[in-house]
Formats: C-alpha cells, structure tokens, sequence
C-alpha cells in the first residue's frame, strides 16, 4: 500500500469497528478527499460518516469537539496543515485542555489529520511543518508517520485514544519515499518495492510514544521524522558513516528512553527536521538530550533544519535540508575527539 | 404588548465636505451614555409590532423574518401578561421561576460581597439577567446539554446544583470539582448536562452545534443550547456556529445575550446598527428578539425554540434585550465608561421585579411574601457559604493535593509529566 492507501485502510478498519467514528473536512466525503485519504469511505458509510463540511477550519474542530463530548470519535482532515491556524483556539484553548480544566469531568476524543511538509513546490502555505507549535501545547499528543506501515498502526492508535492527537502526514512521501533533492533530481521511489509498504488489511496498532530504530550504529545518533527520515537514511549510506537512525513516529510524548539509549552508546547526535530552526521541536530534542546524556556526549549537538524563512517556491531545494547538509553535519560532529 | 423606550433616532449616514461632496468618513459607533451624560437607548427600537405574532415552530426562515427586527414580549410595562407568545405556565412553574431569580441573586450579592473581602479571587455577577439563566433553563429537558458562557450561573440553579459545589469551586478548595485549576465561575457540572465554562469567548457556541448534530446523528431527541454576550458575537466561532448549525440543521439553540455592554465597550461595536437576531437570517435560521427581562417571553421563545429543535426543524437564535446591572466582573469599574446608575434608565426594567409584579397582580404573591423569601434565600446563601468554607479557603486550604494538577493533561500520566511531578515533590 501507498502511505494514501494506508491511511484509508486505518480509516476503513476504525470506522467498520465503531460506529462512533466518523470523519469530517472539506472535500473528505463525496469526493473522497484532494489527496484521495477518505476515498470509499462516503459510499460505504454514507454522507452522515463521512461528513463535507463548510470551509471553515475552526467551525470544524468547534463541531469535532462538541461531537466527541457527546460520545462521538471524530477524525478531523485539514487539507493543509498550513490551513490550521483559524482553529488553532479551538485546538489549543479548547481541544487540548477540556479534560484538565473540567477536573476530567469532560474530554474530546478527536483525531486531526493534516497534510504536511515540504518537496513538492508548494510554496508558503502547502509545505509548512507546524508540528513545533503543537508539541508546545499541554494536552495535545503528535504524531508524524515516515511509512505506510506505521501510517495506519499509529493512525488507529490514535482514533482509538482518548486524548486529542495531531496526526500530521508528510504529503511528500504519501506516494513513495523520498530521499531528497540531491540524487536523481528529486524523484521518488515507490512504496510497493519498500519493506514498510507492505501493510495488513486488517487492524493492528502501534503505540503512540515508541521510536523505532531505522538503522542500528555506532559512531552518532541521528534523531529524524517524517519524510527526513528518507532523506538522512539515504545521506548516511551516501557517506559512509556508521550512524544510528531513528524515526521519533511520537513527537509527544517522546520516546526519550530509545533517544538516549542510543546518543548514550554514541555519543554524538545529529537531529534534523523540514520545519524552521528557532523554537523549532529540534530544540526540545537537543535539550532533553542535552540533559540525559550530558556526560556522554562527545560533540555538541547539531541540527539540520529549515531556514527560518517562510518555504518558498522558487528556492525549494535550497531550504529543504539536503543529503549534502545532512553529511556534511555527520561530519562536523565526527570531528569533535 | 410593547409599551416602552421611544423612536429610532435619525443617524447622519455619511459625511459633506467643504464643496459639498459626500466622502467616507470613519464611524467609530457610541454607546447609551458615558460618564455624564444622559443614558439614551432609543437607538434599540425597543418599540414594535413587528413580533406580534408566533408563527408554528416548523416555520421557514422568512416566515419568522419581523421578529428578527421587533422584541417579544409578554408583561406589559404593568405586569399584565398577554398577547401571542403568552405562555402555558402552571402558577408553581413562575413562583419556581421567581425562586430561582432571587435565589441567584442572593448568590451574585454574597459571592461579590466576599471577593471584597478577600475570600475569592475573582467573581462575576449576572445581576438583571436573571430571566435570561433562569427562564431559559426552565424552558429545557433535563437532557439537553448546555454550553453556557460566564454570565449564565442562574442554569445551575434551575438543574439543582449544589450551592456550596458551587461556591467550593469559586474558592478552589478540596471539594472543588475542577480541582482547583479554573478561576472562580468556570463552572463545570457533567451530571447536570453542564459543559465546562472556557475563558476563551464564544469557542462554545460552535461546540454546542457540534454536540447537536451528534445527537441528530445518533438519533437522539436530546438538543443543545448556548449563550454568547453581544460583544462575542464578534468573535469567528459565533460565523461558524451559525454556518454549520444551518448547514446541517443541527438542533441547537443559539443564545445571544445582549446585555448592552462588552466590559466598557457598547453593543454598537459588535451589532453594526442591525439586531443580532437579524444576524441569523443571513443563514437562514430563524432570529427572534426578545425582552430578556420578561420572564415569561423568555420561556415562550425557549420553548418555540426547543420544540423546534427537538422536532427536527433546524436551529433558532435568540437574541435577548437586557441590561448588565453590575461591573462586568469584579475588576471592572463601569462608572468609568458608562453613566452612573445606568441601568436605572433601562427601559425593560428589572427581570425579578417584573415577574414579581405580574405574580402580586394575580393574587399569586404578595410584598411580604417576597420579603419572606429574600431573607429565606438569604440565609441559606449564608449557611451554604460557611459549609463551604469548611471544605477548605482559597488562602488556608486544604486544596487538592497539588499533585493532582498534572493529573487530566491527558487520560494516563506520560512519562514526562511522571517526570516533572516527581521533581515537584523533591523540591518540597
């Protein structure tokens, strides 16, 4: 299965499971949704379940909350996640804090599924990665899947928790892994030739706040998510280093555990992201690891990010964290004895 | 019935230059009155016959248009009731009525008098509003679920809430249901179908059309009801809760009080010289304007409204003319932006005096009665409060453990917040 396909199949198997899931957003039932996630999903459980909504992204995390409140499951799409900032009240005043302030009296069991990231030339506002400003809110759990594999395990888990997750999708690698611009002028491969393509029909899950190891090594921790996941696989192979990859899956809560079990055995860490540097989640990261793994650390720790700059259009390839920054930060951090 | 107020006056409309050429000018809209100045409301069209009529709850939006523009009422100027929107009220249903408005407001005196003591951080009074809570409340089914504002305290006293809950909240002491963690009047009451108050304005009111048209998609005859202050009308969820309760019909009704003022800034600000009722017709949902002081006007429009809802037909909004009597909380100082004793000039009079009125003028009731009942409620306010305070003060406690606040940031402790609890408790 395509990442795409695995998310349609998580939605199939939650939604034919438990009637109180549904999902909503603009495009999403008809039409089967712009990227195709929600596709089948109107003619199998019909207009009610997979419910078009008006364009208004804070109207539908308002109806997702009140609907979860009163015992639905509600899976919520924003197009783009660029497009979530006219419900970022309702996801940060409302959504994130309903259990905490009511004492736990109430609580909104809502998954928002949102398109993100860079590589496509989609300029300003179809490649941002807001995830940074999410993991800063207290109550929200998120999550950012790099294959089809885990796409549908960690979607699953996260329509049948309780707490509110942001679940955003690299829109990148929706239709292959990609390994960045630098080889083969950006073209991807397919998910049917990827060991992580090949995805169960039926339910299973995977749990939020587990990391997994992409690659096992021994000279530096490389800490990615996401399409990076990809393109510093392929960067390490590229230079010759024996690097440890792993793949968060779980921003929050963090597998800090398996982050610093590895940086301990290294001593070195590399952490990358698409999204801008300052206050970025790269700097959570390099701080936890930072304070965990103080005094095995050989190096200081770098980061390989975006610029802080809006993405732009023409520029793409120059923001994009390359294989060739990603090598060349491997190799700084290497030369710390 | 309308019998009060006086005409709409003329509004200059744009602006002569020195030639004589109308330009745009910016209009920066007034309110009643400011310090000094003569309180004037002729500008609400209080006076219409325009709602002098109740059409079938199954209406279409333009069926329903006038009372969008005109105001329901049911008690005259004297008390006397009548006309279309007269209710079915059984005469124990109004002596509840006027119970619960006294009984409120002996809680709004007390509550105010011990924030200036010190005992409370924070309060926030609901004085003249009354009808709104309360009527409102009466009006529903037990199982319908509301999304009140802050201003709506009188709903809990129509579903039996427990005072002294009540007040251990407002003083976040160990019995304290939100656990110490919300600010006095963020009410929260989930067995009373009470939906956790926000400080972040108007987020519930699209939240309570979400929760409605969960119950249509399950099938449930249960509706939702929400109230918004006139100035968060101006907010973009009070837009999307109207879009989305007219888009999928949702059984909801969409409450709007207009208590004439948002802290120290006028209705004008948020209604742009139309009604808010008249904001619904653009969505196509019936808007009805009613005295939020006539007890028995609000009832009949809350009933209209759910039986609207529960039938299927589609959302109302309402919007209810009232006062705010009172500071906006208890760190405000109105008579720094409005004239003194403001309310005094209020056309629509007093919502317990009104009701009060009606009752002695059909032998229901009589002044000593009502004494009676004031120093009744009174006292049991008195005997609650210090129950309360048995349970623990703000300043002394006992509180909950502190522990507890990082408890309910998520369903199961994460290891992180595992983590920083026991750091907390090192320290101590």
């Amino acid at each position: 299965m395509s990442m795409v396909q695995a998310i349609n199949s998580a939605l199939h198997c939650t939604m034919a499971a438990d009637p109180a899931v549904l999902v909503m957003g603009e495009d999403v039932g008809f039409f089967g949704g712009v990227f195709r996630c929600t596709e089948g999903l109107y003619e199998k459980y019909g207009a009610h379940r997979a419910l078009d909504t008006p364009i208004a992204e804070g109207g539908i995390v308002a109806a997702a909350i009140g609907m979860g409140v009163n015992g639905l499951r509600p899976v919520v799409e924003m197009q783009f996640a660029d497009y979530i900032y006219p419900a970022i009240d309702q996801i940060i005043s409302e959504l994130a804090r309903l259990r905490h302030r009511s004492g736990g009296e109430f609580f909104a069991p809502v998954t928002i599924r949102a398109p993100c990231g860079g590589g496509i030339r989609g300029g300003q506002t179809h490649s941002q990665s807001p995830e940074g400003i999410f993991t800063h809110v207290c109550g929200l759990k998120t999550v950012i899947p790099s294959n089809p594999y885990d796409a549908k395990g960690l979607l699953i888990s996260a329509i049948e928790d309780d707490d509110p997750v942001m679940f955003f999708e690299p829109k990148r690698i929706y239709n292959g892994p990609f390994h960045g611009h630098d080889n083969n002028g950006g073209g991807s491969g397919s998910w049917s030739d990827h060991p992580l393509g090949q995805v169960p029909i039926g339910h299973y899950r995977i749990p939020l706040g587990k990391a997994a190891t992409i690659r096992a090594g021994r000279q530096v921790t490389v800490l990615a998510y996401g399409t990076m996941v990809h393109v510093a696989a392929e960067a390490i192979r590229a230079s010759g280093i024996d690097a440890e990859l792993l793949d968060l899956r779980s921003l929050l809560p963090l597998d800090i555990e398996a982050v610093a079990a590895s940086v301990r055995k290294t001593g070195r860490c590399v952490v990358i992201h698409e999204a801008t540097r300052t206050s970025g989640y790269g700097a959570e990261l390099v701080a936890e690891v930072q304070e965990t793994c103080f005094w095995h650390l050989r190096a200081p720790i770098e980061r390989v990010t975006g610029w802080d700059t809006p993405y732009p259009h023409a520029f793409e390839w120059e923001y994009f964290p390359s294989q060739r920054r990603i090598v060349d930060a491997l190799q700084r951090t290497l030369a710390y004895h | 019935m309308p019998k009060t107020g006086g005409n709409k006056p003329v509004e200059a409309r744009g602006h002569a230059d020195a030639t004589g050429t109308w330009v745009s000018k910016l209009h920066v809209p007034t309110g009643s009155s400011r310090p000094g100045e003569k309180p004037d409301f002729r500008a609400l069209n209080l006076v219409s016959d325009d709602a002098m009529f109740r059409p079938a709850p199954d209406c279409e939006t333009r069926e329903a248009e006038p009372l969008a523009h005109g105001l329901v009422r049911v008690l005259d100027d004297e008390g006397t009731a009548g006309g279309p929107w007269l209710p079915e009220l059984s005469d124990e249903h109004l002596l509840q009525g006027l119970r619960h408005m006294v009984h409120v407001r002996a809680y709004d005196e007390r509550m105010f008098r011990m924030q200036r003591q010190g005992q409370l951080s924070f309060y926030i009074k609901s004085t003249g509003e009354e009808a709104v809570a309360v009527a409102q409340g009466m009006a529903l089914d037990s199982g319908d679920m509301l999304f009140p504002a802050y201003r709506q305290q009188g709903l809990l006293f129509v579903r039996g809430r427990d005072v002294v809950d009540m007040m251990c909240h407002c003083i976040s002491n160990a019995r304290d249901n939100c656990k110490g963690r919300q600010m006095p009047v963020f009410y929260t009451w989930k067995d009373g179908n009470f939906f956790s108050i926000s400080g972040n304005l108007a987020t519930q009111f699209s939240q309570a059309v979400g929760w409605a048209m969960a119950s249509a998609y399950k099938g449930e005859e249960h509706i939702a009801a929400t109230w918004v202050g006139d100035g968060s009308t101006a907010e973009a969820d009070v837009h999307n809760a109207m879009l989305f309760a007219a888009t999928y019909r949702a059984p909801v009704i969409l409450n709007i009080v207009n208590n004439q003022w948002a802290i120290s800034t006028p209705q004008s600000f948020a209604a742009g010289g139309t009604t808010f009722a008249a904001r619904a017709l653009g969505y196509n949902i019936p808007g009805i304007r009613v005295d939020g002081n006539d007890f028995l006007a609000v009832h009949a429009v809350t009933d209209w409204a759910a039986r609207r809802a529960r039938r299927g037909f589609g959302p109302t909004v309402i919007e209810l003319v009232t006062y705010r009597v009172a500071g906006h909380s208890t760190s405000d100082n109105p008579d720094a932006y409005r004239a003194h004793n403001e309310s005094e000039a209020w056309p629509l009079g007093d919502p317990v005096a009104r009701l009060k009125q009606h009752l002695i003028g059909r032998d229901l009731w009589s002044e000593p009665q009502q004494q009676a009942l004031e120093t009744e409620l009174k006292e049991a306010i008195s005997r609650d409060w210090k129950q309360a305070l048995s349970y623990g003060s703000l300043e002394d406690g006992p509180h909950w453990p502190v522990a507890t606040m990082f408890d309910d940031v998520f369903q199961h402790l994460p290891a992180h917040l595992l983590r920083q609890r026991q750091q907390l408790e090192e320290k101590e």
